[in-house]
């Protein structure tokens, strides 16, 4: 359903993102894991074209995107069926819970004013913030925050949403909420490709763990193989550093 | 020293007030159209469009590198010279184009600071969910930038409206000229000027006063 190939991104002259094939089945929940600095979340913006990337193709659906020769009338129509889950949450400060989850439905799919606020409210009840949609992100917690964040990408009822290190800015006490509704909204069959350090969640929820190192994936496979059967030195080496000793 | 003449500046007072709705009507029109310029100038200006950005630098250097002054008597005595239609123009008009023009060019950088000011992530969300450049300026980007330059932005009014003091040199009949004509019929000058100062200072006052509400309301969302 979702098909990339050989996506390239440099920054001057090194390759961030050195030729990425993938394939995302419709409702696959991918997490992807590796070193810092080896191009996760620029793969998650170049999809989304936050950034523009080099060379490659992105298939979604019926549209199909030529990274090197995209058009805006492209860009726009692949954002709009990708959604992207921010580290910092992002929300807009001048809008209220309820309005930030509108504000797309309103302003990009023209949905009329009553209409979205009635969706955006059920969205609301869903994350667990039934009674906060008229609270501004300045008065929300982290966790909340993040949670309405979710429900933004949400609201768009995209093919795939993009979280990029969703609970990696927030304090440990809020992690576990927005963790539990990636899995609510993993039991609900939405497609998700995750970068994350939580390998717990990787473990628990993802039906494919991807390793990228240097801007290529090293190795992929169900969490059950990566984890506990690894067939690269460098995916044995990341996991000895960040899982717990057996 | 002569006693202050009480009564002649009692009976001055609403002479010259009769002038203020014209000195306000200057202000007011230059301050939305400056407002209008300066936001389309910040935008040439953050998005660094292609040919116009340097055009709207080389007028910014201009409009704030030159006397307001020297922009008016350009505008009314000097452009006419030149461009034969420009014979219409009136001390109103002129003295509206000078104030919007130079304004403007301040007025834009301090919205353009605001602009950058505001966090990069979340014009980066509003492209995710697919705005075009326009929408998010329109609904996240510019609502916000609004805020920080309010206070900035309301000094700027409150300089404008003594700054349409000068359109009495080019012949306008505005508080100032009044007060001018007014003074030089009596002689009763200190009384005069000190009469129009202590009106445009109260003018400026209420102004502030509606600033500090209009910040309490812009803040609302930023209140934890």
């Amino acid at each position: 359903m979702i098909e990339i190939r050989g996506l390239t991104k440099r920054f001057g002259d090194r390759a961030v993102l050195d030729g990425i094939d993938l394939d995302i089945g419709r409702g696959e929940i991918i997490v992807v894991i590796g070193p810092s600095g080896t191009g996760k979340s620029t793969l998650l913006r170049c999809l989304n074209f936050l950034e523009k990337p080099d060379a490659g193709t992105i298939l979604v659906g019926d549209l199909t995107v030529d990274a090197a020769r995209a058009t805006k009338d492209e860009i726009l129509r692949l954002r709009r069926c990708t959604a992207f889950v921010f580290q910092n949450y992002a929300l807009f400060a001048n809008k209220t819970a309820l309005q930030n989850i509108a504000e797309g439905l309103i302003v990009v799919k023209k949905m009329a004013k009553a209409e979205a606020h009635a969706k955006a409210q059920a969205i609301l009840e869903r994350i667990g913030l039934g009674d906060r949609g008229d609270s501004y992100p300045a008065a929300l917690s982290g966790g909340q925050q993040q949670r309405v964040g979710i429900g933004r990408a949400m609201a768009l009822e995209a093919a795939l949403i993009l979280f990029d290190e969703p609970t990696s800015s927030l304090d440990p006490e809020w992690v576990d909420e927005v963790l539990d509704l990636m899995r609510q909204l993993a039991r609900a069959h939405q497609t998700m490709l995750v970068v994350t350090h939580e390998m717990q969640f990787a473990r628990d929820v993802a039906d494919r763990v991807i390793f990228m190192d240097e801007g290529r994936i090293v190795e992929q496979g169900p969490p059950s193989e990566l984890f506990f059967r690894p067939g690269d030195e460098r995916t044995r080496s990341f996991l000895r550093k960040v899982l717990p000793p057996a | 020293m002569q006693g202050l003449d009480l009564d002649y500046m009692v009976g001055l007072l609403p002479v010259l007030l009769s002038y203020l709705p014209l000195t306000l009507q200057l202000a007011v029109t230059g301050m939305a159209l400056a407002l209008l310029l300066a936001c389309l100038l910040a935008v040439v200006r953050v998005l660094q469009v292609p040919v116009l950005d340097p055009l709207v630098r080389l007028f910014i250097s201009f409009f704030r590198g030159t006397p307001l002054l020297v922009q008016l008597f350009l505008f009314y005595y000097g452009l006419p010279q030149v461009f034969a239609f420009l014979t219409a123009i009136n001390g109103i008009t002129a003295t509206i184009i000078g104030l919007t023009l130079h304004f403007a060019a301040y007025m834009a950088e301090s919205i353009r600071a605001a602009i950058v000011g505001i966090d990069r992530s979340q014009t980066e969300a509003a492209l995710s969910i697919g705005m075009t450049t326009s929408q998010m300026m329109r609904r996240i980007v510019l609502p916000q930038a609004a805020r920080v330059a309010a206070p900035t932005l309301m000094n700027y009014f409150i300089d404008m409206i003594k700054s349409t003091s000068l359109a009495f040199t080019l012949g306008v009949t505005e508080l100032m000229g009044a007060t001018q004509k007014e003074a030089a019929g009596s002689f009763l000058y200190f009384e005069a000027f000190i009469t129009v100062a202590v009106i445009y200072w109260i003018v400026v006052e209420g102004l502030s006063w509606v600033q500090r509400r209009m910040e309490v309301f812009l803040n609302r969302a930023y209140a934890r």
